[in-house]
C-alpha cells in the first residue's frame, strides 16, 4: 500500500469547501483591512449560492438525466448531509483513490454492511469529495429501493438506478463510474457474529456487464460499516408481514427508540484495489459462464483479503 | 424525402380524424400535391379545416371499413383511433370495442385489399406498462415487467398484438408501430394536459415519477413522415430527457398536494367523476413509478430528431396554456436580490 492517500482525521477535504479567505489567513497573517473585504466577499457569495439554489429549486429550474439523478440537489444537499457524518462521526479514511479513473466508465465492486446502507453513501461522498476529477458514483439499487415510498425517489435523486443488465450497460456505455454492493440485503442484513464474511455475489451479473461494456472492475472494501449497527436478532415473522426482508435488533434498536437509530461511531477506512481490466477479454466472454464465475470469485477473494488486511492494521473498532 | 425508390403514397386513408392529432395529420397530408387523394373517417365530424380530405362518416367497428378501403385503392392505412379517454368515447366498454374491435374490423379490411402497401398505427408508450421494477429506459426490443392488466394500456397492448399478427400474414405490407410518450404542447387535449392545468396538482405521496413527453408538432411530424416514407418497425416517439413530476409541476407554477397511496384511486374516481381529470388506475400507477423510453432508433433508423426536449415540450405547454405560476419567475428574482442584499449588508455591518 505505498500509494494509499491518509487523509488526517480532522481533515476537511480540502477542495471547493475551505473557503480562499481562510487558507490565506493560515499561511500569511493578513492585516486587517485586507481580510474583512475577503470574509465579507466570500459570505456574499456563500448567500447569493444558497438563494441561487433556493430559487432553482421553486421554479423547477434544474436538469434530471434519464436515471432522474438530480445532480443540483444531491451536491448541495444530499452529500451536505452526510459530510458531517464523513468527517466527524466516521472519520472515513480513503485509500488507493489513484486506482479510480478520472475519465470513463468503471464499475466499483465493494462489500456491503451495517444494517442501513450507509456504506455506499459514504463511498459516493469519498469520490465527489476526494476523488480529484470529482467523480459522481452511480449505485445499482435492489428492486425494494425503488418500491418504498420517499426511499425510491430519493435513490434515484442521488444517481442510484435499479441494478439490471440494461440499466448497468447504459451507465457504463455513457462513461460513468458505477457502483455495486453484489452482496445485497444477504451483506447488509447479516448478523453481527459474521462481520466481515462476505457473502454470495449474486450471480455474478456486474461481471457480464463490465464484461460486455469493457469496463475495468475495481474491488473496493470498506471497514468499519459492520459496526455502526451491530444485528444481534432479526424480528423475522414481523419483517415478513412487513414485506421486508429484515428488522434489526440491536443492543440499541428498539430498546432506545429513536436514540438507537444513532450509528456507533466506528472508524472507517474505504481502500479501493488494483482495477481488474476486462476489455482484453472481449465482450463476447460475457457469455461464458465460466469466465464470469471465475471473474467473480476474483473480486470476491479480493476484497475478502484486503478486509483482512484492513482488520488487522486497524488498531480499534472506533480508532 | 421520399428518396431510395419508395413510391409516395396515393391515396392514405386515416382514422380518427376528428380528434386532434388526426386532424392536423390530414391537412398537412391533404396540403402534400404528390398526394391524391386523403380519405379521413370518424364517428362524428371534424370540428377544424382538414383542406381537401375527404371525411367519411363511418364506424371502424363496422364493415363498412372494408368497402371504403376496396373502392378508393386506398394504398396507406393510418390507424389513429386507439383511444385513451372512456369518457370521450362513452364508457370503458364502448371505448374498448372501438380500441380493439375497431382494430380487427380495420385490419381485417387491410388484409382482404391488395391496394393496401403500408400501415401505421398510433400505439403508446404504456403497453410498457409502470413498475418499480422497470428497467430506467425501456428499447423497442424489451418486455413490460409487469403487464398492463387494464384500461386503454391494456388495449393498446392487445391492439399491437393484432397488429403483429397482420404484419405476419401481409409481409408485403410495410407495418410502422410508433409508440408515443405522453403528448404535450399548446393546443392538443390529454388528460396529462387537463392535470398539470388543475388549481392544484395532487401528487402520490412518497413518490416522484420519471416522466418523458412528446411535443405534438413532433408528433404529427413523426406520423406525416411514416405515412410518406417507408418505416417498417417499431418506435419509441418520445422527447430527449425526462422531467420528475415534481419538477414538472414547479415549473408551471402550480402548487401540489400530496395523496397517499392508499386514496389515489378514490381520488382518480373522484377526479373522473367530476369531470376533471379522466385518469385510469394504470395512468395513476403512472404518476407513481413513472416510465421512459430510449429512442435511439427514432433518431437513427427512423432518421427523425424530435425539436422539442421533454423539458422544452413542458415549458411550451406552459407558455402556451398561459398557466400562470402562483410565484412568478420576475417576483422570485427580486425577492433573491433583495434578501441577498439585506443579508450580505447585515453581515458586513455586523462583523
Amino acid at each position: 500500500m505505498a500509494e494509499a492517500r491518509v487523509i488526517p482525521i480532522d481533515g476537511r477535504p480540502a477542495p471547493r469547501r475551505r473557503p480562499a479567505s481562510e487558507s490565506a489567513q493560515g499561511s500569511k497573517r493578513p492585516d486587517a483591512v485586507a481580510h474583512e473585504p475577503a470574509v465579507a466577499a466570500d459570505w456574499e457569495r456563500k448567500v447569493a449560492g444558497a438563494l441561487a439554489f433556493v430559487r432553482r429549486r421553486i421554479t423547477g429550474d434544474y436538469a434530471v438525466d434519464e436515471f432522474g439523478f438530480d445532480a443540483d440537489l444531491n451536491d448541495n444537499v444530499l452529500m451536505a448531509l452526510m459530510r458531517p457524518l464523513y468527517d466527524k462521526w466516521f472519520r472515513v479514511e480513503t485509500r488507493g483513490l489513484d486506482n479510480i479513473p478520472d475519465t470513463g466508465a468503471a464499475l466499483v465492486v465493494a462489500n456491503h454492511s451495517g444494517t442501513v446502507p450507509l456504506d455506499s453513501l459514504m463511498t459516493q461522498l469519498a469520490l465527489l469529495d476526494h476523488h480529484p476529477a470529482r467523480r459522481h458514483l452511480r449505485m445499482l439499487g435492489a428492486d425494494l429501493v425503488f418500491q418504498m415510498p420517499f426511499i425510491a425517489p430519493l435513490a434515484r435523486k442521488s444517481g442510484a438506478t435499479l441494478a439490471c443488465a440494461p440499466d448497468a450497460e447504459r451507465l457504463l456505455s455513457g462513461g460513468e463510474l458505477v457502483g455495486v454492493w453484489p452482496e445485497g440485503f444477504k451483506g447488509i442484513g447479516k448478523p453481527f457474529s459474521e462481520r466481515y464474511k462476505l457473502q454470495r455475489f449474486g450471480r455474478g451479473g456486474f461481471v457480464s456487464a463490465a464484461l460486455r461494456m469493457g469496463a475495468p472492475i475495481i474491488p473496493c472494501s470498506i471497514v468499519g460499516a459492520e459496526e455502526i449497527y451491530p444485528i444481534i436478532g432479526n424480528a423475522k415473522t414481523l419483517a415478513r408481514i412487513l414485506g421486508v426482508p429484515y428488522i434489526p435488533i440491536t443492543p440499541f434498536f428498539p430498546l432506545l427508540g429513536p436514540l438507537g437509530a444513532i450509528p456507533l461511531p466506528s472508524k472507517w477506512i474505504i481502500e479501493f484495489g488494483e482495477p481488474i481490466d476486462t476489455s482484453e477479454l472481449g465482450s463476447a466472454a460475457a457469455d461464458d459462464p465460466m469466465l464470469v464465475f471465475n471473474l467473480t470469485d476474483q473480486v470476491r477473494e479480493t476484497i475478502q483479503q484486503t478486509l483482512y488486511n484492513l482488520l488487522i492494521q486497524r488498531r480499534s473498532v472506533f480508532f | 424525402m421520399a428518396a431510395d425508390g419508395v413510391t409516395p403514397p396515393r391515396v392514405v386513408l386515416v382514422t380518427g380524424v376528428s380528434r386532434y392529432l388526426g386532424e392536423r395529420l390530414a391537412s398537412i397530408l391533404s396540403d402534400d400535391p404528390s398526394i391524391e387523394q386523403v380519405i379521413g373517417v370518424d364517428v362524428v365530424p371534424p370540428r377544424g379545416d382538414l383542406g381537401r380530405t375527404e371525411f367519411v362518416r363511418a364506424d371502424i367497428r363496422n364493415p363498412i371499413i372494408a368497402k371504403v378501403i376496396a373502392s378508393a385503392d386506398v394504398d396507406t392505412v393510418v390507424h389513429m383511433n386507439v383511444i385513451a379517454t372512456p369518457l370521450g368515447a362513452g364508457g370503458r366498454s364502448a371505448m374498448k370495442e372501438i380500441n380493439v374491435i375497431g382494430t380487427m374490423q380495420l385490419l381485417a379490411a387491410c388484409q382482404k385489399a391488395p391496394s393496401v402497401r403500408k400501415l401505421v398505427v398510433k400505439s403508446t408508450s404504456a403497453v410498457y406498462g409502470s413498475s418499480p421494477r422497470d428497467p430506467a429506459l425501456y428499447s423497442e426490443d424489451m418486455e413490460p415487467k409487469a403487464l398492463p392488466r387494464s384500461g386503454y394500456a391494456k388495449d393498446a397492448v392487445e391492439v399491437e398484438g393484432y397488429v403483429r399478427g397482420f404484419g405476419r400474414r401481409r409481409p408485403d405490407v410495410a407495418t410502422t408501430l410508433l409508440r408515443f410518450s405522453n403528448f404535450i404542447g399548446p393546443r392538443i387535449e390529454t388528460p396529462l394536459t387537463r392535470y398539470f392545468a388543475l388549481p392544484v396538482v395532487p401528487r402520490v405521496l412518497g413518490f416522484d415519477p420519471r416522466v418523458q413527453l412528446i411535443h405534438e408538432d413532433d408528433g404529427v411530424e413523426v406520423l406525416r413522415m411514416a405515412a410518406l416514407e417507408n418505416h417498417a418497425g417499431t418506435f419509441n416517439v418520445g422527447g430527449a430527457g425526462v422531467l420528475l413530476l415534481s419538477q414538472a409541476v414547479r415549473r408551471a407554477g402550480r402548487p401540489s398536494v400530496p395523496i397517499v397511496e392508499p386514496a389515489v384511486n378514490l381520488t382518480g374516481q373522484l377526479f373522473r367523476r367530476a369531470g376533471l381529470v379522466d385518469f385510469s388506475p394504470e395512468q395513476l400507477r403512472f404518476l407513481e413509478h413513472g416510465r421512459a423510453m430510449d429512442t435511439t432508433r427514432l433518431r437513427t433508423v427512423f432518421g427523425y430528431e424530435p425539436s422539442y426536449s421533454t423539458v422544452e415540450a413542458f415549458d411550451d405547454f406552459v407558455r402556451g396554456r398561459s398557466l400562470r405560476p402562483y410565484l412568478p419567475k420576475r417576483g422570485l428574482a427580486d425577492i433573491e436580490a433583495t434578501l441577498g442584499a439585506v443579508l450580505t449588508r447585515r453581515r458586513t455591518v455586523g462583523g
